[in-house]
């Protein structure tokens, strides 16, 4: 979807801050743009490539197949929304990614390498469906957390925080503990984390779930931002069709019993295309809107349509 | 995202200060725990006066046995008898201490004590539970032997404690008394610990754990940053069972081995002046409830000190 209005290339008023706001962001994709060019070269490594996945939970009594031969790839630096009725196996499909389950039976790369040796390399940052922080440890802690085990010095920690805490709109809340948060703002803080090392690839299952329609917007107009600063692939998890159309690249469609992949939109919007309300407002958004629902509704599940919003 | 900052600055009015705020709620609950703790002294004194004014003399007796006891200031002197005993000396020999002096030196030993078999049933306790919560095959092991050990009535093996004890000594160094009566209170102390704390490090939420792994986290940094913290709720319960533990075995273990200095051996030993100073008994028996509060006040304290540790996440 090109569309033939011209790109908004000034900032919109909400966003204007993105031009101060975190600085070395900025200087990152200076760097990330040289690193990532031999991804896009021929034969570099897709940041996903699943083929003939299958995963089945439970013993041989009582056997739960959460996925069935799914085939997937997503290049480096693409944006991959994954849409489905609640079961479909869309976490179970992220969890195998991050190495946090083994698939049953059929093949997984991350960056061209075993998932568990991705894992080692910490090329992924993941935000879980529930934010898991740390209640014993404040928001600014929390975020650190990833850079502390890793070994990161405490000034470039401090510093990398400073920004991720203002990044996600919570610089007033960097001492407050978890308990203090609501819902939405744990969630962000969760995503600031996944965040927190500049990961090639980011796994979001869900991660806009519990925000208010507001902040929800923010948050994806920031992810959008986000992912073209950094350059790194997405694999977002999402109930809301708008959102996928609105982030990704492409929107993959799963069906439930078993979990399968049933189809995929590519949804024609650049990474170079700014997302905001223009983009929202595009009769092209709105038909691609529409082609994801159709594709979702012929799927055989009938719990399908429920789960949209 | 200032903007979203600006959305969110108001609940931040009120969560601005939580430390502090969180102070003086602390502060608050310390302070009603002290009246109410007051208050229950007053209750309890005015109960034990309320019965000796109101029961017969003789007590209450169905058949041959006593259900009530004597009321006579023998068996239950007055509440103010027994506060001004302490302040009259110990014995009729010249230049005796003060009662309440000499109870509150016992005190201060059989709390060194205590402290001492705490410290060490504590420590053991928690490397148990360290090396339980590492292998498996160590649980399967040793949590069965831990809690076979408490149905050993080690109390009961104190004299041979003390003997054994005194069969060691290495270089110029004896094996002191004080410290068999030490390790019979860590024998108490060292399996609530044990458990309360494998527990705790087996309590950590999935998402915490998968998180450390998705940070291809060790096996002791998931230890340090996780498993720990949030072992600590369940850990302060079985701190404070094991200090009730260490306080106890020290008092019963002092009677068995005959350890002169602590409040143990006093409470007999006052208990066999009673017929000619009833008031004098009493005095080590407020000095062990002080041992007890002393104990569970350090608990308490030790809980004010980890709260950091025992916040929920909100839901
Ligand atoms: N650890 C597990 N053990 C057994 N079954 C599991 C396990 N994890 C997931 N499942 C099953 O696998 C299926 C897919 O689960 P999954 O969590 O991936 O769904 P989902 O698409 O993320 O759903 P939602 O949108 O509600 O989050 C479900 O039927 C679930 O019951
Ligand atoms: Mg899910």
């Amino acid at each position: 979807m090109t569309t033939d209005r011209p790109l908004p290339t000034a900032p919109v008023p909400d966003q204007e801050d993105h031009v101060d706001a975190p600085q070395p962001e900025h200087e990152r994709p200076a760097r990330r743009a040289t690193d990532s060019e031999p991804d896009h070269a021929f034969g570099a490594p897709p940041a996903v490539r699943a083929s003939g996945v299958s995963k089945t939970f439970g013993s041989r009594r009582s056997q739960v197949s959460a996925l069935s031969e799914v085939d997937l790839t997503v290049a480096a630096g693409e944006f991959v929304a994954l849409i489905g009725p609640s079961g479909c196996g869309k976490s179970t499909l992220m969890r195998l990614v991050a190495d946090l389950e083994t698939p049953s039976s059929g093949s997984l790369e991350v960056f061209g390498k075993p998932a568990a040796r991705a894992r080692a390399d910490q090329d992924y940052g993941i935000a879980f469906q529930q934010a898991g922080l740390l209640p014993w440890r404040t928001v600014a802690a929390n975020i650190a957390l990833p850079l502390e085990l890793h070994g990161a010095p405490r000034a470039e920690r401090k510093q990398r925080v400073a920004e991720l805490v203002e990044l996600v709109g919570l610089g007033d809340f960097a001492r407050s503990r978890p308990d203090q948060l609501s819902g939405g703002m744990q969630q962000r803080v969760a995503i600031a984390r996944s965040l927190a090392e500049r990961p090639r690839l980011l796994l979001m299952d869900e991660p806009f779930g519990a925000l208010d329609e507001m902040t929800r917007e923010r948050m994806q107009a920031e992810l959008a931002r986000i992912s073209v600063e950094t350059g790194a692939a997405v694999v977002f998890v999402t109930h809301s069709i708008p959102e996928a159309v609105f982030l990704a690249d492409r929107v993959v469609v799963m069906s439930a019993r078993p979990g399968r992949i049933t189809d995929e939109i590519v949804t024609g919007i650049g990474r170079d295309v700014v997302r905001d309300e223009h983009l929202r407002e595009d009769p092209a958004f709105f038909r691609k809107v529409t082609e994801v629902r159709e594709a979702l509704h012929a799927g055989p599940v009938s719990a399908a349509g429920a789960h949209e919003r | 995202m200032s903007a979203t900052a600006q959305t969110t600055a108001a609940p931040g009015l009120t969560a601005a200060r939580p430390s502090r705020v969180a102070g003086a709620l602390a502060g608050l609950s310390v302070l009603r725990a002290a009246v109410l703790g007051v208050l229950g002294l007053l209750a309890v004194a005015g109960a034990w006066e309320g019965y000796k004014a109101l029961a017969p003399e003789d007590g209450v007796v169905i058949g041959d046995s006593r259900v009530l006891p004597r009321t006579t200031d023998l068996a239950m002197p007055h509440v103010w008898d027994m506060l001004q005993r302490l302040g009259e000396p110990v014995s009729s020999l010249r230049g005796a201490a003060p009662l309440w002096q000499v109870v509150a030196d016992a005190v201060l030993v059989s709390l060194k004590v205590a402290a001492a078999g705490w410290v060490a049933g504590t420590a053991i306790g928690l490397l148990l539970a360290l090396l339980m919560a590492r292998l498996r095959i160590a649980e399967w092991g040793l949590l069965p032997w831990i809690v076979l050990s408490q149905t050993v009535p080690l109390i009961a093996f104190a004299p041979m404690v003390r003997s054994w004890g005194s069969r060691i000594e290495i270089g110029g160094w004896e094996w002191p008394p004080w410290m068999s009566v030490a390790l019979i209170a860590s024998y108490l102390a060292f399996f609530p610990v044990a458990v309360g704390a494998l527990r705790g490090l087996q309590s950590t939420d999935r998402v915490h754990t998968e998180l450390m792994h998705s940070y291809d986290a060790g096996w002791w940094a998931t230890m340090r940053r996780v498993r720990m913290p949030a072992a600590v709720p369940h850990l302060l319960p079985a701190l404070r069972l094991g200090a009730a533990g260490a306080v106890v075995g020290t008092v019963v273990a002092e009677v068995s081995i005959v350890y002169p200095d602590g409040i143990g051996r006093m409470l007999v030993t006052f208990a066999g002046q009673a017929s000619g100073d009833p008031e004098k008994a009493w005095a080590p028996i407020f000095g062990a409830i002080v041992l007890g509060l002393v104990a569970g006040g350090f608990i308490a304290l030790l809980g004010l000190l980890l709260r950091t540790y025992r916040r929920g996440e909100a839901p």
